[in-house]
């Protein structure tokens, strides 16, 4: 359970990205964040795992309250929280195997890990959770030579190397064609479905809420305009939430 | 609209005054530069200075790098000076040999005389010497013979006194026998060259070692998100102090324990502890640090931890010290069984030496850096999870003691450098000062309040970097000669030390530059500060990195190679030595030397870069 009270977040140059914005999540369920660039939706994902330090208010998890965790517990916090990034954020340099097995630095041996030793459970785990999203054969190639929808999958492994209860995936496909899109989205479903595992994914495109949100939320300027299910986004919700010049695409 | 014109003509106006006051200023600016630089286009005209120029040039051109055995012939003639009253006897040289003939056979000083010679080796040159009876030499002029063997020179007698019986002439050609062999100046110019690479090898190397991890602490992008309250601050910087204080002694027993191992020669001992030390060290670190648990480990786990880290660390740090005694008396007894391969011996006793040498700053640093972490952790403890009230006075008295310790630590590194040794002015006054400071610090923060104290440490690593790097390493070495002595030793410790600073300058930009994303990702993933860098920063940084120690190993080349002007080794020594004695076909050698070695290097170095970047 996510419960995320009165958050607010002042960035410098008093840019307010976030104004009192309170919602809750359940355990398991799939939550879309959705609004125009600039509403916010990357600021909330990233004060959710303290990315971004939030100014005001509360962000409790599983009775943890986060806002106030000191470093030390952050990390242990982090560990449990897979992030998706848009433009996916590997390291480019390394192999794909180091970018998937760097999702459990928060949990090995911190000096071993210095020197790229991870214990053979954890590589074992790698290469399934690589066979899951289907990259196994790519794990010693170098990340930056995946296309991108190879590497989105390598940080959706990285993610589940961390055994998460949550993850947060900041438009984790609006760098990508529609139909890696979808396998995508399916993904991310899967890891919802079958581990239970609850999602907030902020997305672009409503029909990719339609199809696989439970919940969705929707941010403008920093202030939230709707929560609720996606099918209760009719048209006079929709103008509130993009502003009175939008059109229905999707 | 004639408002707005008047107003343009105005501005234009302005514009053309300023314009001309920029160029008289401009005008002044070089005036006066020529004048303190004193430029001077007639003594280039001189012709006293062309003809020295010329002498110069001409002798840089030929390089003294071959040689060759040379035979000489020596071939005398009688010579009055001045001539006998009685006439000059008649005595026909025997023209079977190489003989002399002087036209006429007599005369005063100062007259001009023409000297023949026959018989002589073709195409030789050589002087021609006047021998008075003492035996001394003139030279009074110089041969060159055709392809006949036969040469005429004029030559002014020289100013002598009147002496009755005859004097000689001599002649000597000089040729040249057998194959060229390298001269004594090129050999030498070897030995130095190989010692200028290596030079600027070790100052590249231990310089770029160092760099590394400065620059990351000098990245503001890294430290900027380092934020500690005011307690954990105030309580690690007391933790490093007191690391500090109580490391010193415990270093000076570590090195008691070694010395009189070594001199008891117990080399069986050392051996076994040497083994022994870094395997306890390995199982006790081991299970102090083990996988990341789930849950905070209590507080009775974490202590005992703590106690297996320090056994860990004085089991490592000892057996590190034996190591190096152990090096020491290897190196020693390698140097006398390995013959010409000595050196190696020596390289081995003189890096037990250097672990000897470096163990204390490990002891301290240790003792340093643990009492910092583990106060630093309490510090945080008080800061959160006390009551506000509480922590507010803790924070008041523990940033007073710190401000009031660290200035009088402060004042501790002034009196040491000015001498005042007067405890009210440079310990009392000091601490005073910084107590008050703490205490006004601590009223104005609220305890929980993250500092940014990386930036703090950002902009004291970036100011120590910038004023080390404006140092010219021609000038730091003079410092170390008198540390180490004359030598390529203090070069190498002068070309390091700026090679930190300007190598972590260089890497930390780039650090900075790095894109943020994948740093971003590895810390959502828990993973600390370390492996943070391990992961995602290092992977992007390893081409510019590469790129910039070749560049840094070529500017160290070069500089090597005139650190010796100031007593730092190398080529620089022998060409400054070469050019002081107007030994120009020397200094010829050397420059020849440097030219090959830049450009080798250069080119090597722009290869290795090309390769990996
Ligand atoms: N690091 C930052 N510093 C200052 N302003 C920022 C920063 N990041 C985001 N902002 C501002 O905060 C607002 C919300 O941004 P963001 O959370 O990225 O929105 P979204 O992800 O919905 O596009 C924007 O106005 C943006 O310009
Ligand atoms: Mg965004």
């Amino acid at each position: 359970m996510l419960e995320i009270t009165n958050l607010s977040k002042v960035y410098e140059g008093n840019v307010l990205a976030l104004d009192r914005v309170s919602f809750k999540a359940k355990q398991g369920e799939f939550m879309a964040v959705i609004g125009l660039s600039g509403s916010g939706k990357s600021t909330l994902l990233r004060c959710i795992n303290r990315l971004v330090e939030p100014t005001d208010g509360q962000i409790v998890w599983n009775g943890v309250d986060i806002t106030d965790a000191s470093q030390d517990e952050m990390r242990r916090i982090r560990r449990k929280i897979g992030m998706v990034f848009q433009h996916f954020n590997l390291v480019s340099r390394s192999r794909v195997l180091t970018n998937v097995l760097s999702g459990r630095l928060g949990y090995v041996n911190p000096v071993m890990s210095l020197a790229n030793r991870f214990p053979k459970e954890d590589v074992e785990m790698a290469m399934r959770q690589m066979a899951r999203v289907g990259i196994t054969d790519q794990a010693f190639k170098r990340a930056d030579e995946l296309s991108g929808g190879q590497q989105q999958r390598v940080g959706i492994a990285r993610a589940m190397m961390q055994e998460p209860e949550m993850i947060l995936a900041d438009e984790p496909v609006a760098s990508l064609d529609p139909v890696l899109a979808h396998s995508i989205m399916q993904y991310l479903e899967k890891i919802n479905k079958e581990d239970g595992v609850t999602i907030i994914c902020s997305l672009h495109f409503l029909d990719l809420v339609h199809r696989y949100a439970d919940r969705a939320i929707a941010l403008n300027e920093g202030k939230l305009m709707f929560d609720g299910t996606p099918a209760e986004i009719d048209d006079e919700k929709f103008k509130e939430i993009y502003g009175k010049e939008a059109e229905r695409v999707g | 609209m004639s408002g707005e014109q008047a107003a343009v003509r105005k501005r234009s106006l302005l514009k053309s005054i300023g314009l001309g006051f920029a160029v008289l200023l401009g005008l002044v600016i070089y005036a006066y530069g020529f004048n303190v630089t004193k430029v001077n286009f007639e003594a280039t005209r001189s012709e006293v200075r062309l003809t020295q120029l010329t002498r110069i040039l001409r002798a840089l051109a030929h390089p003294a790098i071959l040689e060759y055995e040379k035979e000489e012939l020596d071939v005398e003639a009688p010579f009055y000076l001045p001539c006998p009253d009685g006439g000059v006897p008649e005595t026909p040289p025997d023209t079977s040999g190489p003989y002399l003939v002087a036209t006429p056979p007599c005369g005063d000083a100062k007259q001009i005389i023409q000297i023949e010679g026959y018989n002589f080796w073709p195409n030789t040159k050589g002087p021609i010497n006047f021998i008075p009876p003492s035996g001394a030499k003139l030279t009074i002029g110089n041969l060159a013979t055709d392809a006949n063997g036969y040469f005429s020179a004029k030559v002014e007698l020289p100013k002598r006194q009147p002496v009755e019986e005859a004097q000689t002439i001599r002649a000597t050609a000089r040729r040249n026998v057998g194959l060229p062999r390298f001269s004594d100046t090129a050999l030498t110019t070897w030995d130095k060259i190989i010692e200028t690479v290596f030079l600027a090898l070790l100052a590249t190397t231990f310089g770029t070692a160092t760099a590394i991890p400065v620059s990351f602490i000098a990245a503001r992008n890294l430290m900027s998100t380092v934020r500690k309250p005011l307690t954990s601050v105030a309580l690690s910087t007391l933790g490093w102090l007191l690391g500090i204080a109580l490391g010193v002694p415990a270093a000076q027993w570590i090195n008691q324990v070694g010395e009189s191992l070594y001199e008891q020669e117990r080399h069986l001992t050392t051996l076994a502890g040497v083994i022994v030390g870094p395997l306890a060290a390995w199982a006790l670190a081991r299970w102090a640090l083990p996988q990341e648990e789930l849950k905070r480990p209590t507080l009775v786990q974490r202590s005992g931890r703590a106690v297996a880290l320090v056994v860990a660390a004085v089991c490592a740090i000892i057996s590190l010290r034996l190591v190096s005694n152990l090096a020491i008396a290897a190196g020693a007894s390698l140097v006398e069984n390995l013959g010409s391969l000595a050196f190696l011996g020596s390289f081995v006793a003189q890096l037990g030496d250097s672990v000897r040498m470096i163990t204390p700053l490990v002891v301290v640093m240790v003792c340093g850096g643990a009492l910092s972490g583990a106060s630093g952790g309490l510090g945080e403890y008080v800061a959160n999870q006390m009551p506000a009230g509480a922590a507010k006075s803790v924070n008041l008295i523990v940033a007073a003691v710190t401000g009031a310790a660290l200035l009088a630590a402060i004042g501790a590194g002034i009196n040491w450098f000015y001498q005042i040794d007067d405890p009210m002015l440079v310990r009392w006054t000091p601490a005073l000062v910084g107590a008050v400071l703490g205490f006004i610090i601590a009223l104005r923060a609220s305890p929980r309040q993250a500092l940014p104290i990386g930036a703090v440490a950002y902009t004291i690593a970036r100011t120590i970097l910038n004023a080390v790097r404006s140092i010219e390493p021609l000038v730091m070495v003079i410092v170390f000669v008198v540390w180490v002595g004359i030598g390529p030793f203090a070069g190498s410790l002068a070309l390091a030390l700026h090679t930190v600073a300007a190598l972590a300058k260089l890497y930390s930009e780039q650090v900075e530059s790095i894109l943020p994303g994948p740093l971003e990702a590895v810390q959502a993933t828990g993973a600390n500060r370390l492996q943070t860098i391990v992961y995602a920063v290092i992977p992007q940084i390893v081409p510019p990195y590469i790129s910039f120690t070749m560049y840094r190993w070529d500017i160290n080349v070069r500089m090597s190679t005139i650190i010796g002007f100031a007593g730092g080794g190398g080529i620089g020594f022998l060409l400054q030595q070469n050019i002081n004695l107007l030994d120009y076909r020397g200094a010829s050698v050397q420059m020849l030397a440097i030219a090959i070695v830049v450009a080798t290097m250069d080119y090597v170095s722009s290869a290795i870069r090309k390769r990996y970047v």
